[in-house]
């Protein structure tokens, strides 16, 4: 902290402000979770984390979160892909349009989900026939979960995409390659590292979503429930500790997926750099 | 349907040159299909969604669309949203200025950490955003018996919502201008500086103008999260209905309480705001562009009359 850097003024006065406010609105709070957890004792709180009903919305969120992610990273690379490399009409728009699971509140989400996929409305009436129920089944689940994450992996990709330089793909196509395999070995190499980061950000979002969920879910025991929704069942019977309990393992989880995304991220512009 | 214009291949390029863009392109076919395909998702995905609830807001005709906004409950959970947005908005917005001027201008120890607390709201559940605030001034929280024995109700009333809120809207104004100061350079306000201007000169005169793009960005995001919030709002609150329920809340009782119309009434003008949050994102999105770019010619000019003068350097 040598003197010398700190030319302009207000050095104490911005680090001041930032971090008392940081401490009350995250770190104070944050800090009374991981009390309130230890305060419950070791037994209290492996008994509820590993509680048949808890677990069986582990499988839910962490689970089909997972499917849901993978489900963005396919149509997440083809939005990028045609955003960043062709050029029609109404592009421009479609690019706005992507977002709209960021800007459209959960709740509003949910239920138009909802009524999109009830059996007897929309979408639901049509599958109906087929014997294919979505809402209130863990399809549902799946349809909200990759429906808030789409944005992620477009936003990760897209800009990389359009760094990529044509050089390499023509000089590919010289050297008497097919244009699948220029995609294959030239192209989709240095995308994978962003492709990855945003399916990994995709994948965090929706293991901690809530609001979009819950309504098409139906929140069946040990078939749909997420476990967001098992904290509030805990604080519903005054069990604070069992809902810091909870609240802890999604935070380490959370962490855990922020560090693998963050550290694929600067693993991907080591790559970027070194091209 | 002829609508697809390939920049790299214009009509009326020859035969050589539309040989020429196979070799880092696809053929016309398969960017045809792609799209088609891209087309279908987005409307099945995502124009659906917002057709549904413009459709049941209107279902029972557009005379009970607007007499659900004569309802006592609902205006008053319109205006819980507003007062909330309306604290929560501005005091972060003023943070993530602080914040973005510390992290930017400044190189301290422990600064790598401080991005990745400010960052954290983003990644926890919106569900821990409300839990963590029970946990300390809930009935049976930390400051829980302290709070009820002087009558202050914080959880289950609107200081909890506020707060609440203001947890998972911290990052969006911090997010949205650490990058683009970081990207501007200090060389302006350093100038300023020389030329004997005070720190809140700087930041007015010089700095504010200079984000003035990004900082609306981070606005623009940060409002629309504040008043579409649940998850975090849905632990703190109530729910009941006149008393601490934000427009996102109402949605849910009167969808729970079979009230599909009104329900949906609500929901159209959340998804009005979306709207418009996204028309003035991409708006700002554009301008910030501009000026980055412009102020990037600047310096480049600047830079090139430099070394002319001084060709060592």
């Amino acid at each position: 902290m040598s003197q010398k850097r700190h030319i302009l003024p207000g050095f104490r006065t911005s680090l001041g402000w930032t971090v008392t406010w940081l401490s009350l609105i995250v770190l104070i709070p944050l800090a009374a979770l991981i009390g309130k957890t230890a305060s419950g004792g070791w037994l209290h709180f492996w008994q509820t984390v590993t509680d048949p009903q808890v677990v069986a919305s582990y499988r839910v969120s962490f689970g089909i979160s997972l499917i849901a992610a993978l489900l963005n990273g396919i149509f997440g690379f083809l939005a990028a892909w045609i955003f960043a490399r062709y050029e029609f009409r109404g592009r421009l728009l479609l690019e706005a349009a992507t977002d709209l699971p960021f800007a459209l509140p959960t709740a509003v989400a949910g239920i138009a989900l909802t009524a999109l996929y009830s059996p007897n409305e929309w979408f639901g009436k049509l599958l109906l026939p087929f014997g294919i129920r979505i809402a209130f089944t863990p399809i549902g689940v799946l349809i909200a979960m990759t429906f808030i994450g789409f944005p992620f992996v477009v936003r990760t990709l897209q800009p990389v995409i359009s760094e990529l330089s044509a050089d390499l793909e023509e000089a590919a196509a010289c050297l008497g390659a097919s244009r699948w395999q220029t995609l294959r070995r030239v192209v989709l190499p240095p995308l994978l590292p962003a492709l990855l980061t945003g399916v990994i950000m995709a994948y965090g979002r929706a293991v901690g979503e809530y609001g979009s969920i819950v309504f098409i879910s139906g929140n069946i025991p040990y078939k749909t429930e997420i476990t967001p929704l098992m904290i509030f069942s805990k604080l519903e019977q005054y069990d604070y500790t069992g809902a810091a309990a909870i609240g802890f393992v999604m935070l380490a989880a959370s962490l855990l997926i922020v560090l693998l995304g963050n550290s694929l991220q600067s693993w991907g512009n080591r790559f970027r750099k070194s091209s | 349907m002829a609508s697809f214009i390939d920049f790299r291949n214009p009509p009326g390029s020859d035969r050589r040159a539309d040989d020429w863009i196979r070799a880092n392109s696809e053929p016309i076919w398969v960017r045809r299909v792609l799209i088609g395909i891209l087309l279908l998702f987005f409307i099945l995905f995502l124009g659906m969604p917002l057709l549904v609830i413009f459709q049941g807001a209107l279902a029972m005709g557009v005379q009970t669309f607007l007499t659900t906004f004569t309802d006592d409950n609902i205006l008053h959970s319109v205006q819980i949203t507003l007062l909330v947005a309306l604290i929560a908005v501005p005091s972060n917005a003023a943070f993530g200025v602080a914040a973005a001027w510390a992290v930017t201008r400044y190189r301290f120890t422990g600064r790598a950490l401080l991005l990745a607390l400010i960052d954290l709201p983003l990644w926890v559940s919106p569900v821990i955003g409300g839990l963590i605030y029970v946990l300390i001034y809930g009935r049976r929280g930390y400051l829980g018996p302290w709070l009820q024995e002087h009558d202050i109700r914080i959880i289950f009333a609107l200081p909890g919502v506020i707060m609440a809120t203001t947890f998972v809207t911290f990052p969006f104004v911090a997010r949205s201008l650490i990058p683009l100061m970081q990207a501007q350079g200090c060389e302006e306000e350093e100038a300023a500086l020389t030329l004997g201007a005070s720190g809140f000169q700087i930041l007015r005169r010089i700095t504010l103008p200079k984000i003035r793009w990004g900082f609306f960005y981070g606005v623009i995001l940060c409002n629309a999260r504040a008043m579409g919030e649940f998850g975090a709002v849905s632990v703190v609150s109530a729910k009941v209905s006149g008393m601490t329920n934000t427009m996102p809340l109402e949605i849910e009782r009167l969808y729970n309480d079979y009230l599909f119309a009104s329900a949906f009434a609500v929901a159209s003008a959340l998804s009005m705001l979306a709207l418009i949050t996204l028309v003035l994102k991409s708006i700002a999105e554009w301008a910030n562009e501009r000026q980055l770019v412009a102020g990037q010619k600047v310096l480049l000019e600047a830079t090139i009359n430099t070394t002319q003068i001084h060709p060592a350097a």
